[in-house]
């Protein structure tokens, strides 16, 4: 394994670089679009067609295999975290269920160097990271929700992300596997 | 150490990327003389041989050339009828060029989705509870090997039977196939792959095994 991950080189860049990128890219889809609820939605939905790609890269490089509880997945999606935002946030707040929990982020590299306007006091500016989320899930037939509870950017002490089981998307099962 | 192909095969069942690598040619051309002994028979948009085995031109194959004019269908690139020309005297001795059938395009698309029931049927066959798919399809000149993704992405290398250490190659190739195409902002999923990156690399990793081996992938 030593030697596998020596080949793929996860290049390292810069944090600020994504937060710049990603800053320069909510900055134009506020000028561009009318409403922040709009922005709010288009961020979702690139984050989730990242999702749906993103999924392959993990599964390839990690060579995982199927979560079989929400534990598991749980688990699966923070060291994907910590292999792509280089951050490893805290799964917490589990539903007396288990079909619920949160991701308890105390630093972001998304969220670095910025400040939230009053006027775009509603603007969920780390949305793309609940695309991401639903996106991969939704490839590998985990249908979830995903929200943000509490944001750094609007006063909280850390950026909460709820996750919430909603299906297994049974007809979307590879073959062999049902 | 030779590895024919490469097939991927999307969650719905169509064939997206296909590489033969290896596919070793087999052409035989030899003078006749009048009469004809190979018993030759038209089907299927070509002129193959139905009997009269001899000299490396085998049952199955297909008329290429006629006087090293290429014959397309039943017809000579001229413009005769090919048949017209085996069947008068005149024209002999003649040079005949026989080949195996190449597949096409569309064959392989065929065949790739008939792979995939297959797959599930095997899954479902199974006396044990919970079965993979087909993961080793092994004949006589070859073997196929299948890795199914998570996702539902199936790859399979076919490759000689005595090759060893194919599922490092399938799990190299879900590697690349995650980083050249699904990183490639214009490729959209489900579509065959059309990305030069892709086929380079793929190519690079498999002329890597034949040199060296599967050891240091």
């Amino acid at each position: 394994m030593s030697r596998a991950s020596a080949r793929f080189d996860t290049k390292k860049v810069n944090s600020e670089l994504v937060t710049l990128t990603y800053g320069a890219l909510v900055a134009q889809m506020v000028k561009d679009l009318d409403s922040t609820e709009d922005v709010n939605k288009q961020l979702e939905r690139i984050g989730y067609n990242m999702g749906i790609r993103i999924v392959e890269d993990y599964l390839a490089k990690t060579g995982t295999g199927r979560c079989l509880d929400l534990k598991d997945t749980a688990d699966k999606i923070q060291s994907a975290f910590r292999m792509y935002l280089g951050v490893q946030p805290n799964v917490v707040n589990w539903s007396p269920g288990g079909d619920e929990f949160s991701f308890l982020l105390d630093s972001n590299p998304l969220t670095d160097l910025v400040e939230l306007p009053e006027d775009l006091k509603n603007l969920k500016y780390c949305n793309i990271i609940c695309g991401v989320i639903r996106g991969a899930l939704e490839m590998v037939q985990l249908d979830v929700q995903c929200w943000i509870i509490q944001d750094i950017l609007k006063g909280d002490a850390n950026t909460e992300i709820r996750v919430k089981f909603i299906r297994k998307l049974e007809d979307a099962i590879p073959a062999g596997e049902e | 150490m030779v590895i024919y192909g490469v097939y991927i095969v999307s969650k719905s069942g169509g064939l997206i990327f296909n590489y033969d690598h290896n596919v070793p040619k087999i052409e035989t051309e030899k003078t006749f003389s009048f009469p004809l002994d190979v018993k030759l028979r038209y089907e299927n948009k070509k002129i193959t041989v139905e009997f009269g085995q001899r000299d490396g031109i085998k049952v199955g194959h297909v008329l290429y050339e006629v006087n090293g004019i290429p014959v397309t269908g039943r017809q000579l690139d001229d413009g005769r009828d090919a048949f017209e020309v085996i069947e008068n005297e005149n024209n002999y001795p003649l040079n005949l060029k026989f080949g195996r059938p190449k597949m096409t395009t569309n064959e392989k698309i065929f065949l790739a989705s008939m792979f995939y029931p297959l797959f599930a049927i095997a899954s479902q066959l199974s006396p044990e509870p919970k079965s993979s798919g087909i993961e080793v399809l092994e004949a006589d000149t070859f073997k196929l090997h299948c890795f199914q993704t998570l996702t539902g992405v199936k790859m399979m290398v076919v490759a000689e039977p005595t090759q060893a250490g194919m599922d490092i190659l399938l799990k190299r190739i879900y590697e690349l196939y995650a980083d050249y195409a699904l990183k490639n902002p214009f490729y959209s999923l489900e579509m065959p792959i059309r990305c030069e990156l892709f086929d380079i690399n793929v190519k690079i990793v498999l002329e890597q095994i034949e040199k060296s081996g599967i050891s240091n992938m």
